[in-house]
């Protein structure tokens, strides 16, 4: 399987790299871990005539805590997320989906950036960082915005973000100290995407939820972010009537397609379970 | 399309050459430098077969295009034998433990537990198959592979000591 010919570009500053972009327009493509856009261009889904690599871009690597937000350079790899002390202690989530995602091999070259921009419904990071309320960087000829993980997602394979913009940044409200999180991800192996998946950040105070966040992957032409899901829970116990709640909010919007991991009905059944383990785990790890 | 220049280092010796942007980096190894240690099984990033330990990282190399290795490290398992020629450790490993039956999936075998026992020198069994999980095997039914892995890293583990 080889890809169709390009031309390659390795820019050294962010302002090069987009102005390859709007130069080649829908020509052009960015290429970080390359670990979706390959595979795709060895199909020849993507056939896209010049790649612009962004591996030399230094200044969108790394971890570091911006105020009230953790922000993670879009360069950053899934390895680098999982291994991250800064991470485990403040938003452990993290990685616990990361360690989810694929194998060690394609964890080392994957990007957070790239998980988050790839539009692929079944990729893990998008629904997360839906529960997390994560705003996306965006950075193209006219400057610089965000767009929060809620609102960037369309269909699949179309965001918010235009085509010579650049995903320079995750940008990541810390939850709250005490807060209880879990990622449940149904997959029939390694390195498979999702059947269904759920993720749950919610924090208790005097045995009662005070909020909490679902989003679903895999289950929907984008990410879903449950708000119906999460406000079933708020101001319960988190006891079983609340969580039957919750779980059907969810699978209420939950409009998976059949494909090799199942018809409709059991997708959506799925969804449920994750939904129903995910609050369970999380509630366990809560502060009450 | 042109072809543009890369420049690595391979098993310690400094190649360059010029190669055509689309040229897959197990392509380059296996039919530029001959290093047929990298297989290709599945080409579509799912069997491990054609890992390669690139800049400390484990890496497919048919999901890697040559030319984004530009200036970056590369050891594949031909580099793994020992200064004298003799087997290293995990190779031996592989051979004392029956860690291989047909020999396919073994160079990328080895060169993931090469990097796993680099980032962790004691791992459970339980953690060395987490860590090869993206390595397939379909012959071995992957309890020998376990145990060679563990051999090795008695191995080093004990020579450590000796050296303390
Ligand atoms: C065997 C296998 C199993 C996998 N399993 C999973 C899984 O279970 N869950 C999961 O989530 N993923 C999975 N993946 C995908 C993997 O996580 C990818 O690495 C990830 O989706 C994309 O990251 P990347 O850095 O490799 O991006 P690339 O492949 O380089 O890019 C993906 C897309 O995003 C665009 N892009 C990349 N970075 C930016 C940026 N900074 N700004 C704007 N656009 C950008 C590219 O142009 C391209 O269209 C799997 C991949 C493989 C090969
Ligand atoms: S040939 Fe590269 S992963 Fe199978
Ligand atoms: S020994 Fe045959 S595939 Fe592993």
């Amino acid at each position: 399987m080889i890809p169709g010919a390009f031309e390659y570009h390795r820019p050294t500053s962010v302002d090069e790299a987009i102005a390859l972009m709007s130069q080649h327009g829908d020509e052009g493509r960015v290429i970080a871990g390359g670990h979706s856009l390959i595979p795709m261009m060895k199909l020849r889904l993507a056939e896209p005539g010049h790649l612009i690599d962004l591996r030399d871009l230094d200044s969108l690597r790394g971890i570091q805590p911006a105020g009230r937000c953790i922000e993670i350079g879009a360069m950053t790899t899934q390895q680098e997320v999982a291994v991250s002390e800064l991470l485990a202690e403040a938003c452990p989530i993290l990685r616990e989906a990361a360690l989810l995602i694929a194998d060690p091999q394609v964890r080392y070259c994957g990007t957070l950036g790239g998980n988050v921009a790839n539009g692929d419904p079944g990729n893990d990071m998008p629904a997360v960082m839906q529960c997390l309320d994560a705003s996306f960087v965006l950075r193209g000829p006219q400057g610089e915005r965000e767009v929060r993980a809620r609102d960037f997602y369309e269909a699949a394979y179309f965001t918010a973000r235009a085509e010579d913009e650049l995903v320079t940044a995750v940008s990541i409200p810390i939850p709250p100290a005490g807060h209880g999180y879990a990622y449940e991800k149904l997959k029939r192996k390694v390195g498979d995407y999702a059947t269904a998946a759920a993720a749950v950040v919610l924090t208790m105070s005097g045995g009662s939820c005070e909020s909490a966040s679902i989003a679903l992957t895999n289950v929907g032409q984008t990410p879903l972010f449950a708000e119906a899901a999460g406000q079933a829970l708020v101001g319960t116990k988190v006891d079983e009537a609340a969580v039957a709640r919750a779980v059907e909010a969810a699978k209420d919007i939950a409009e998976p397609v059949a494909d090799m991991r199942g018809p409709e009905e059991y997708r959506t059944h799925v969804t449920g379970v994750m939904v129903r383990r995910a609050v369970e785990r999380a509630l366990t790890r809560a502060r009450a | 399309m042109s072809k543009i220049p890369v420049k690595m280092t391979v098993n310690g010796r400094a190649v360059d050459d010029l190669v055509e942007p689309r040229l897959l980096l197990v392509h380059f190894l296996r039919e530029k430098l001959n290093l047929t240690g990298p297989h290709v099984g599945c080409e579509t990033s799912h069997c491990g077969a054609c890992t390669i330990d690139l800049d400390g990282m484990s890496v497919k190399s048919c999901t890697v295009f040559a030319v984004q290795a530009e200036g970056a490290e590369i050891t594949t398992v031909e580099g793994m034998a020992n200064a004298d020629g003799s087997l290293s450790a995990l190779q031996e490993g592989f051979m004392q433990e029956h860690g291989l039956q047909c020999g396919y999936c073994t160079p990328g075998m080895i060169m993931r537990a090469h990097r796993l026992l680099q980032e962790n020198a004691n791992p459970s069994d339980e953690e060395i198959r987490w860590e090869l999980s993206g390595n397939l095997c379909r012959c071995t039914g992957y309890q020998n592979i376990v145990k060679a892995v563990r051999y090795a890293a008695d191995k080093l583990n004990a020579q450590r000591e000796a050296a303390e």
